[in-house]
């Protein structure tokens, strides 16, 4: 029994060293006082993160992207949200199908997608425009809202509308004072959901970026195919930390809302 | 709870031909209910019976096929349950689980627009009532059933409505507790005067509460009378069966005068009573009306008698059950008062009566069937 679960601790550690392995990497590299992605670093200096907030190439596609995630994160988290109301409503077999196709964009290859919104984007002018941005990002986002927000309507006891209607409560005011604060915290995660899909999404991007609107991964993909700087490690380790932060806020305020 | 000396009584319900189906399915099949202000009536009867659809149609969640039903002398088809007005309190307490036990009794009034002094007191005044007051600041996840329960009484009065309706409230509860809750909404029904229509399918708990009973049997109402009157005077065999403890015998009848009688395994017992041309009638028996006497023993006039074998018997404390297997087949109930000479099982006996106490009802296939 012993050995046996001494092996089994050492390759849960291999397995988690191997996961989080290459952003540990990355944490180093982005101090490397030399320029050039060179592993380990041979030197310590700040100047990749100076470079990052000062040069307006990096700066821009950071609040290009900023910017294109929290409007993504909002339209995706009102459409999704509605959808997933409206398929938990519905009582016939249909429903499941629906749900089906409203979730296809999770599952059909980032590159079809990509090669279709261009070519419908080229027609009408949407390359490289926020617009364009936001129309295909949020519906990239959408699936992960209506997964997140569905399963708390899996436990949200429809019959308490029902109640709140004998209390005096139209259906609007029913859904607002109680419908709403219980499926919070699943529209909450979906926000968060999707405003990483956006805000981390390259290859839609790629294809429908212009030098005049560049999102944050594109500007790390053509900065290490052209200078190949340790920017990009210093962005990789600027965004993992912010990352970590939000999903560690969201867990919080799940375990939060579930003990109540 | 408001001013106590404008409130209103209760409000009369006038259920007109109801009728509700589900596709091919009738629910409620012409039913007529009339209740009277500040009248505690209970809907009871088996599962699927449409106790919950007659409230859900009053409540205003379901819409009638058709018929009438008005409130108050108000018909109120097609107005929606939010402005109905109506208390409701449901098996599964439905309490919100966001808001604490003051907000959950808060929330009917601060939808209408009760300003706060006042909402607060009235909070107070409808915990106190369900004797809840001191758990006002907690979550409905940190009661009990049987606490949950209240609250949502609490909530359900708040608002002083002329009429509360209640499905199972107790279904979910252990019997003890059930029992203590039973005098309480007893109690609280007392103290509003409000119009109250409880729905259980436990018929010891619709006599405790009741001032009047109506008994559903597969969509239809079969009688509507007090707890005494559906006990001794069943209008259908169905609800003989379902209140009390029962015996039935069958037998080849005959009709002479004003009197029926049957012959069972060769014996003939008699009834002061007759039926419409056309029905087979049964005979039913409540267990107290019955008695044992050895067998062959004198009988005295006016009564009938059955042989019989006890089959079980058991002692009471305040007097003794017995089973006793007839000559046909049939199963006998008795109880008997601790005077009465005991008997074992096994005994040869016969069973006797008061032909008074025969009840003779007419025979109906859908009495069986639906006993659960
Ligand atoms: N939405 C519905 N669609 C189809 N049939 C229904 C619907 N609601 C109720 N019924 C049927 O109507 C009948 C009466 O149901 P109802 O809920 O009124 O019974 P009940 O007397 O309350 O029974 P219980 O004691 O089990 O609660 C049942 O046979 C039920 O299956
Ligand atoms: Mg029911």
């Amino acid at each position: 029994m012993k050995p046996f679960r001494i092996i089994l601790g050492l390759f849960c550690l291999l397995v988690a060293v191997w996961l989080i392995m290459p952003t540990l990497v990355v944490i180093p590299m982005s101090f490397n006082d030399k320029k050039s992605l060179a592993f380990p670093p041979s030197g310590f200096s700040w100047q990749w993160y100076a470079n990052f907030f000062t040069n307006p190439e990096w700066s821009n596609s950071l609040l290009n992207s900023l910017k294109v995630a929290s409007i993504v994160a909002v339209v995706a988290t009102f459409i999704g949200t509605l959808a997933a109301l409206g398929l938990s409503r519905m009582k016939h077999s249909g429903a499941g199908i629906l749900r089906a196709i409203l979730i296809t964009p999770m599952v059909v290859p980032g590159v079809v997608l990509a090669i279709g919104i261009y070519a419908v984007y080229l027609n009408y002018q949407l390359v490289g425009t926020t617009f364009g941005f936001v129309l295909a990002h949020t519906m990239l986002a959408i699936p992960f809202v209506i997964i997140a927000v569905s399963a708390s309507l899996e436990v949200f006891d429809v019959r308490l509308e029902t109640a709140a209607a004998s209390l005096g409560a139209n259906r609007f005011t029913a859904f607002r004072t109680i419908t709403l604060p219980l499926i919070a915290p699943g529209m909450l995660s979906g926000l968060l959901f999707a405003f990483v899909t956006s805000f981390d999404e390259i290859i839609v991007a790629l294809f429908i970026t212009s030098p005049y609107l560049k999102t944050l991964p594109v500007q790390i993909f053509t900065s290490i195919t052209r200078d190949a700087d340790p920017t990009v490690a210093a962005v990789g380790t600027i965004i993992f930390f912010a990352t970590s932060l939000v999903i560690a806020a969201g867990l919080i305020i799940g375990s939060k809302s579930k003990r109540s | 709870m408001s001013t106590s000396k404008t409130r209103e009584r209760g409000a009369a319900i006038d259920i007109r031909d109801a009728t509700k189906r589900y596709g091919k399915f009738t629910a409620l099949d012409n039913v007529s209910l009339h209740i009277e202000p500040g009248e505690f009536m209970t809907l009871l009867g088996p599962s699927g019976s449409g106790k919950t659809t007659t409230l859900n149609v009053v409540a205003g969640f379901t819409d009638l096929t058709a018929g009438d039903l008005s409130v108050g002398g108000e018909s109120i088809v097609g107005v929606p349950a939010h402005k109905r007005n109506i208390g409701v309190v449901f098996q599964h307490y439905a309490l919100f689980p966001h808001m604490t036990v003051g907000k959950n009794v808060a929330y009917p009034l601060t939808l209408r627009g009760v300003e706060k002094g006042e909402r607060e007191r009235r909070v107070k005044a409808a915990l106190d009532m369900v004797k809840m007051a001191d758990f006002a600041h907690r979550y409905p996840s940190e009661l009990s059933g049987g606490q949950q329960q209240r609250v949502a009484l609490a909530r359900a009065i708040v608002f002083d409505p002329p009429l509360l309706l209640m499905d199972e409230p107790l279904g979910a509860l252990d019997k003890k507790l059930r029992e203590w809750l039973q005098l309480e909404i007893k109690r609280i029904h007392r103290e509003l005067g409000t119009t109250f229509v409880y729905v259980t399918h436990d018929q010891e708990e619709a006599l405790v509460l009741s001032d009047r009973i109506a008994v559903f049997n597969q969509g239809r109402i079969e009688q509507i009378g007090t707890g005494r009157q559906l006990y001794d005077e069943p209008a259908t065999l169905f609800v003989g069966k379902f209140i009390g403890e029962s015996t039935t015998l069958r037998g080849k009848a005959e009709t002479s005068g004003d009197e029926t009688g049957l012959t069972i395994a060769g014996q003939k017992i008699v009834a002061k009573e007759k039926l419409a041309g056309g029905e087979t009638p049964v005979i039913l028996l409540r267990p107290e009306k019955l008695s044992l006497a050895a067998a062959k023993a004198p009988i005295t006039n006016g009564q009938n008698s059955l042989a019989g074998q006890v089959s079980e018997a058991i002692y009471l404390g305040s007097g003794s059950k017995y089973q006793v297997v007839l000559r046909d087949g049939s199963i006998a109930v008795v109880r008997s008062s601790l005077e009465a000479k005991p008997f074992t099982i096994g005994d040869e006996v016969d069973l006797r009566w008061s032909v008074e106490d025969s009840k003779l009802l007419a025979d109906d296939d859908r009495a069986d069937m639906t006993l659960t």
